[in-house]
């Protein structure tokens, strides 16, 4: 089988941009779900702030990842999507809610109402978290299929006590990511308040996380067994480890952003952990593996593949280019001026 | 009742809220575009006041406009999963294109069309507009692409699948409900699917229906002001330019109407004939101009102008349209249908139509109401012309200014109503012609879970909406930030901006 053919050219992409937007709009969450920590208003604003020029572009790659797995293996983005319909109705929620908190949170002086947003930006950034998590880890379980690839269980199915320690890890994941990002963008005594807890939450990641690994190895038996016959994937595996250690040690060694390149190399060899382990399936069938849907039997045919790696190919390089100036050009500390959420 | 109702109730629900916002944006950002070069050209403070005022304003509806927007790509796979599988092929490389060209274009300057005023020099921040402006209108492009391939399909085959063996099904084959899984849509051209008969028209009628709407925004607002006398030098301003914008836009409106209407009557004549309630065929085929469907007698009643309706489809008088009794064919009823008698076919015809009498009233409203958005234009450029439109203190020019405040959601209406009758009107397909709705739906779905996810939706849109109008209202009574002190006389500006649109136009 030619490795290189379009299927896995966009299994690959899919998982791009997938992890790209774990990486930029996981700080967006981490910043929501530290959000109710810091007490003082002016605070506050600073940390809209700090994600405030760059959640909208950030959110946008979600929406990109959706229309490309819509795109390119229908089949799954229509399973995935029906499936988990409650799931994701509530992720849509809590994404309106981030969206509009944001915005309206400082129109008003009011306490009531900067209150009542402040809370509302927190529980959605931390029930987006949790959503996320939820879905991988039942994407990374398997869950019950038909024939026809349609999604045979229910809600609470989903609620297993697997994904739900995969949506508590996602969660500490984010919060430490986006303290490391807080680090990077606040002074004086909010970032020394900020960097009081990134250790804490470094520990409280670390030991979700390999709890986790544990948890995998024998909740999902067949993933091990093909890691098994690609032992590059514990390799992966262990750089993973070093990163997430890392991310401590540069953060005590005082280097800012190289702890938070850190848990952005995290993120990402975490999702090529899963990608490997999980390679040719998308959504995998449990308890009848007979039904999984594959970069094979669910992708779109190669004419369509084609016209959007074109795309993509036109597309991407601008999107980084203009993305790298956008951040370029609000780079250092967050001040709130005229213009300020 | 039925998931196949709650969904579509569903899905209306959801892109009607949503697309009060992106008409508001598209047309917007034509005005900040406008304004902020008028400014880089003029160096008048004047101008920068406003496209900062604007912006303002742009941004607040713009942050509702993604926040609500993000849903509808979602629900394809949540309500319709049947249909995602059957024109992922087609449907979703539209999609992407749609993600990376315009939605990164739009949230990448974004930020620095709201917070780079101090960041970036006047003509980076002008670039920046001029991308937000493009990506606005590059998403609806898109997305209207897509949406008009399930009016008027064209660019694909259709292809069976059993395990790895694809099998390339005749253009004529019928979708059986049977077959959805194992059928799909798949691209034989691209530029035949971007292309496809309905494409241009729709994407023309829909931006210059947007412009409209930010024009009217912008008027409304400026009216206001007006009435109130506050900020009147930037209120002078920014109408004259709005309604420079207005005057021009509906000519193209009307070109792009007229075009629309006669695509529709030779694409989908069925969804023509039922906007129209024409149930049988005659010569000289009339319009009626307001009035309502009897669906049991399959009559019209109210006022009609003979010969309109054969004039505006085809642009001669007699040539008759024909009416939903003869549609579709028996031919096309007889292969959907084979076994029946002609008597029964005649029986299962109306089972292809749309609801007739709805449609016939979303199409009206539309018209009657888009005929005042034309008048209302027209009127304040030729008020303009003659310079009585700012006289705030003459009785009839204030009540004049009253109606131009409350216009603002004329337009809107237009939008609503239009979009009613174009997706109404396709029914009872998803994919014309082709897939029918109520195969599109997804198995893995309850009606439950569509009842809660309705409910949801409903109350967060109904919160959502009060605070949308609540912040508008108040950025509207703070107005524009003073910075007018070395503004140059209103006369002088008005009278140029007024001479530059014109010779735009």
């Amino acid at each position: 089988m030619n490795f290189f053919n379009l299927d896995t050219i966009w299994f690959l992409l899919i998982g791009i941009i997938f992890t790209g937007y774990a990486v930029l709009d996981g700080f967006d969450f981490g910043v929501g779900i530290l959000y109710l920590f810091v007490k003082k208003d002016e605070d506050r604003r600073i940390l809209l702030n700090s994600i405030g020029p760059v959640w909208d572009g950030n959110e946008v790659w979600l929406v990109i990842g959706g229309g490309a797995l819509f795109g390119a293996f229908p089949g799954a983005y229509a399973t995935v999507f029906s499936g988990f319909y409650n799931a994701i109705i509530l992720l849509l929620m809590a994404l309106i809610f981030r969206a509009v908190s944001i915005e309206f949170r400082s129109k008003e002086p009011s306490r009531i109402w900067r209150s009542s947003w402040d809370i509302s930006f927190s529980i959605a950034s931390c029930l987006a978290a949790l959503i996320i998590g939820i879905t991988i880890g039942n994407i990374t379980r398997g869950i019950p299929l038909d024939k026809q690839g349609d999604f045979i269980g229910n809600f609470l199915d989903l609620l297993n006590p697997y994904s739900l320690l995969l949506g508590i890890t996602v969660m500490a994941l984010f919060a430490m990511h986006g303290a490391i990002f807080l680090v990077l963008k606040t002074e004086g005594e909010l970032q020394s308040m900020i960097k009081g807890w990134v250790p804490r939450l470094i520990g409280i990641f670390l030991l979700l996380f390999v709890t986790f690994n544990i948890a995998t190895f024998y909740v999902c038996p067949e993933l091990v067994g093909v890691m098994l016959t690609r032992p590059y994937g514990f390799a992966v595996l262990g750089l993973d480890l070093i990163a997430a250690v890392s991310i401590g040690v540069m953060t005590k060694a005082g280097y800012e952003f190289g702890s938070f390149l850190m848990s952005s190399a995290t993120m990402v060899l975490l999702m090529a952990v899963l990608g490997i382990s999980y390679f040719p399936n998308i959504v995998m069938s449990m308890p009848d593996p007979g039904n999984s849907l594959t970069i094979y039997n669910c992708a779109s045919s190669h004419k369509t593949l084609g016209y959007m790696f074109l795309i993509a190919c036109i597309g991407v390089p601008i999107v980084l280019a203009y993305t790298v100036s956008i951040y370029w050009i609000f780079r250092g500390k967050t001040r709130i001026g005229d213009t300020a959420y | 009742m039925s998931v196949e109702i709650l969904s579509r109730i569903q899905f209306a629900l959801t892109v009607s809220f949503h697309f009060l916002y992106p008409p508001m944006t598209i047309g917007l950002g034509m005005l900040l575009v406008i304004t902020e070069g008028l400014y880089l050209k003029t160096k008048n403070p004047l101008f920068h006041q406003m496209a900062h005022f604007w912006t303002k304003i742009f941004g607040l509806i713009f942050s509702i406009g993604v926040a609500t927007g993000i849903v509808m790509e979602f629900e394809f796979g949540t309500n319709w999963a049947a249909y995602s599988r059957f024109v992922g092929d087609i449907f979703g490389s539209a999609l992407a294109a749609e993600g990376i060209f315009a939605f990164m274009l739009e949230a990448g300057f974004l930020s620095l069309l709201l917070f780079g005023w101090n960041k970036v020099g006047p003509k980076t921040h002008f670039f920046a507009t001029c991308m937000v402006c493009l990506g606005s209108h590059f998403s609806a492009i898109w997305i209207l692409i897509a949406n008009s391939w399930m009016q008027t399909p064209a660019g694909f085959h259709l292809e069976r699948i059993v395990g790895n063996v694809h099998t390339r099904l005749p253009n004529s084959y019928i979708v059986q409900t049977s077959d959805l899984g194992h059928v799909r849509a798949v691209v034989d051209n691209f530029w035949a699917m971007v292309g496809n008969p309905s494409s241009l028209n729709r994407i023309c009628h829909v931006v210059f229906g947007s412009w409209l709407v930010g024009a009217f925004l912008v008027m409304s607002i400026c009216a206001w002001y007006l009435l109130k006398g506050r900020f009147t030098k930037f209120a002078r301003a920014s109408m004259t330019v709005a309604a420079c914008f207005a005057a021009f836009t509906t000519v193209l409106q009307s070109i792009s109407a007229d075009s629309t209407a006669r695509g529709v009557v030779r694409t989908q004549p069925i969804k023509l004939a039922s906007m129209e309630g024409v149930y049988q065929t005659h010569d000289y085929t009339p319009m009626t101009l307001f009035g309502y469907v009897d669906t049991a007698k399959q009559q019209v009643h109210g006022p009609q102008i003979p010969a309109l309706l054969s004039f505006l489809c085809f642009h001669n008088f007699k040539q008759p349209v024909q009416g939903l009794l003869s549609m579709p064919s028996d031919d096309f009823l007889a292969a959907r249908n084979p076994g029946l008698s002609p008597e029964e076919l005649a029986k299962i015809r109306p089972n292809y139509w749309p609801m007739v009498g709805a449609v016939f009233q979303t199409y009206h409203l539309m018209i009657g109401i888009g005929s005042v958005v034309f008048g209302l234009s027209f009127l304040a450029l030729t008020l303009l012309w003659r310079g009585w439109l700012f006289k705030a203190e003459n009785p009839l020019i204030r009540s004049l200014l009253w109606i131009y405040v409350f216009a603002v959601i004329a337009p809107q209406i237009c939008m609503q109503a239009g979009w009613f009758t174009a997706e109404m009107g396709r029914q009872p397909w998803i994919v014309y012609n082709m897939l029918k709705t109520s195969d599109g739906l997804s198995r893995a779905v309850h009606a439950n879970q569509v009842v809660f996810s309705i409910i949801l939706f409903a109350l967060i849109y109904i919160l959502l909406f009060l605070m949308f109008l609540y912040l508008m209202n108040k950025k509207i009574q703070h107005g524009p930030d003073a910075d007018t002190d070395q503004l140059i006389d209103t006369q002088t500006v008005t009278g140029k901006v007024f001479s530059k649109e014109n010779r735009a136009s």
